[in-house]
């Protein structure tokens, strides 16, 4: 501790240098942090979904959609105890800047496939008894400021209605807590019957079956039974367990896990270069000191060390200034990625590379000044 | 006077590149303690070698070099680092002090190898600047301060640990008339009011002159040895 003055004023002899390798350092842990973190939330979120649940959705693609049909033969397949679905309806409120993740579903049987959805009875009926009703998650509530009882627009490019309209009003009647399901995401859902009614086209398809089944350890037997009903017919399905989707649809967003780490690998590359040159050009430019800190009986371990810990307070410091800030961050993606926090094992893999960081940028001159021969230094050779 | 350091047929080559220099061709020599050297000589006769070896920032060749009881040719790397922290007080041409840190702070550094507590150490280092007349430039830091300022905190900076001899490189190569005078005049002190053995290197006869003993190499030879009294 007693040395701690002599590496803190070596950190700063060149401030403006010592300033812009850390705002490096910064940026990058800040990248490394929100990336790696929006990363192991989805893994998190993936590992959390529920593993009593099927999708089945068309085996060309996902916008093809299946008969509405399908629905009562997929009850009759040994294991399914509920069946529910989804059509991705999309939409926006006010403007395109603001869009909305809004469904066409079956109410009552979805909230009995989500049971982790909280939500009053009573909300239920309402939408049941109310034809262009809409339940909307908490968090979609307090974002726009919504009530129960206003009646929202919703804009779609998508789905234009009978009379030819891009907006779409409904009433909202309910709302939910989906704050334990799929890290929070939020939604609004609205009667199937209403989509039927209104829309110009697409009528009688969805886009999901959802299926509660009574044992996930027959998840695979029962999914490819489902698949096997509507084999060789014009709607073929392909049934996927909830994690299973979930990879799917991140892999169609592109392998998030390798962008973040390539992303992060290139970033932590260059800035060992950079914190190496800077570390390098440190010690070249104190030599002479050095020199004289061995004149005066410092060993080459000590003054090893010395280096060595001038490296770690610059990495580690402006590393956890960086993580500390992408934590920052997280709260204001929560509109898009759900309650996500940054987790600890983030933080900690932040730590291992600041130190990795550290040792592997501050060795070389550290080794350098271990190795000063104090005649020759002293000379200026 | 008892001698408390002694050369013995000490020898010192390099190599640059390919070539072999011969520094010192066996000098053999004697500084008694409390004793005031100056070492001089035209470039490239090895004074500075000869005082490299002596303060154990360099080895001999062959030979031996004694300081007190120790054979400090015999000694590692480290232990030697550890002996010069000990027994050693080093003062440059150029000052050579930290710029980063202030002057009690430079002043310190010897002592961070010492096992002294922070207070003993500030206490120290205070008296240090006292007698070199600083101790009001405490928290200036050297580009604050005169050359004869700067020379002065490093003479607090050899001195602090109380080392047994104060090796001198032209300590006033770099200053004016004035200052140089100033600086002569402390080195002396500290020889006849704390009895520091001193042994400098210098091409300033009248720096020398503060000296008791004159000493002049030659190719690396001895060549002359006077001893006088100084007023």
């Amino acid at each position: 501790m007693k040395y701690f003055p002599l590496v803190w004023a070596g950190l700063w002899r060149k401030k403006a240098r010592t300033i812009l390798t850390m705002l490096s350092i910064v940026v990058a842990f800040l990248l490394f942090g929100l990336l790696q973190g929006i990363n192991q939330g989805f893994n998190k979120a993936v590992q959390n979904l529920n593993v009593n649940r099927l999708y089945a959705s068309a085996k060309t693609s996902l916008t093809d959609g299946l008969p509405i049909a399908y629905m009562n033969r997929i009850k009759t397949v040994p294991g399914v105890k509920e069946v529910s679905f989804w059509t991705y309806f999309g939409g926006y409120f006010q403007n395109a800047r603001h869009p909305l993740p809004v469904f066409s579903t079956d109410v009552a049987a979805l909230f009995k496939i989500y049971p982790e959805i909280k939500i009053k009875p009573e909300y239920i009926t309402a939408m049941q008894q109310t034809r262009t009703g809409a339940l909307v998650s908490d968090a979609l509530m307090r974002k726009y400021g919504w009530k129960i009882g206003d009646r929202i627009p919703v804009g779609t490019s998508i789905w234009t209605s009978k009379d030819g309209s891009n907006t779409w009003y409904f009433d909202l009647v309910g709302t939910f807590d989906a704050s334990t399901f799929a890290g929070g995401f939020p939604s609004f859902y609205f009667n199937q019957s209403y989509f039927d009614e209104n829309t110009s086209f697409g009528r009688g398809r969805v886009h999901y079956y959802i299926v509660s089944i009574a044992d996930p350890t027959k998840a695979t037997q029962i999914a490819s039974a489902i698949d096997a009903l509507f084999a060789n017919s014009t709607d073929e399905t392909r049934t996927l367990t909830e994690s299973a989707l979930a990879q799917s649809q991140l892999k169609q967003m592109g392998d998030l896990n390798f962008i973040a780490n390539a992303i992060v690998g290139a970033v932590l590359f260059t800035l060992l270069f950079l914190t190496a040159n800077t570390m390098m050009q440190s010690i070249r430019e104190r030599t002479g000191e050095l020199a004289v800190l061995k004149t005066l009986g410092f060993k080459d371990g000590k003054l090893l060390i010395l280096v060595l810990v001038e490296a770690l307070l610059l990495c580690v410091f402006a590393a956890a200034l960086g993580l500390f800030l992408a934590s920052l961050v997280f709260p204001a993606l929560r509109p898009i990625f759900g309650d996500f926090k940054m987790p600890m094992i983030v933080v900690f893999m932040g730590a291992g590379m600041a130190l990795l960081l550290a040792l592997i940028s501050g060795l070389p001159p550290a080794w350098r000044a271990k190795q000063l021969n104090i005649v020759d230094a002293l000379a200026g050779r | 006077m008892a001698a408390l350091v002694t050369l013995r047929n000490v020898t010192k080559s390099y190599t640059r590149g390919k070539q072999k220099v011969e520094v010192l061709h066996g000098v053999d020599l004697q500084i008694a303690a409390g004793e005031f050297l100056a070492l001089m000589g035209p470039s490239g006769s090895g004074k500075t070698t000869t005082l490299n070896l002596i303060a154990g920032l360099d080895q001999p060749t062959s030979g031996e070099v004694e300081v007190g009881t120790d054979r400090i040719d015999r000694l590692s790397r480290s232990a030697l680092a550890d002996w010069r922290a000990r027994n050693i007080g080093f003062i440059f041409q150029f000052y050579n002090l930290l710029p980063v840190l202030t002057a009690e702070a430079n002043v310190e550094v010897p002592l961070l190898l010492t096992h002294l507590s922070k207070a003993q150490r500030r206490q120290r280092v205070q008296t240090a600047l006292q007698l070199v007349g600083l101790a009001d430039r405490a928290k200036h830091k050297p580009n604050e301060l005169s050359g004869g300022q700067q020379q002065r905190v490093a003479i607090a900076r050899a001195i602090v640990a109380d080392p047994t001899l104060l090796v001198c490189d032209e300590p006033t190569g770099d200053l004016d008339r004035q200052s140089a005078e100033e600086i002569m005049e402390l080195l002396k002190a500290l020889n006849r009011t704390q009895g520091k053995t001193i042994v400098m290197v210098t091409h300033d006869p009248r720096a020398a002159e503060y000296a008791s003993r004159e000493l002049h190499l030659d190719k690396g030879r001895l060549a002359g040895d006077e001893v006088r009294h100084v007023a």
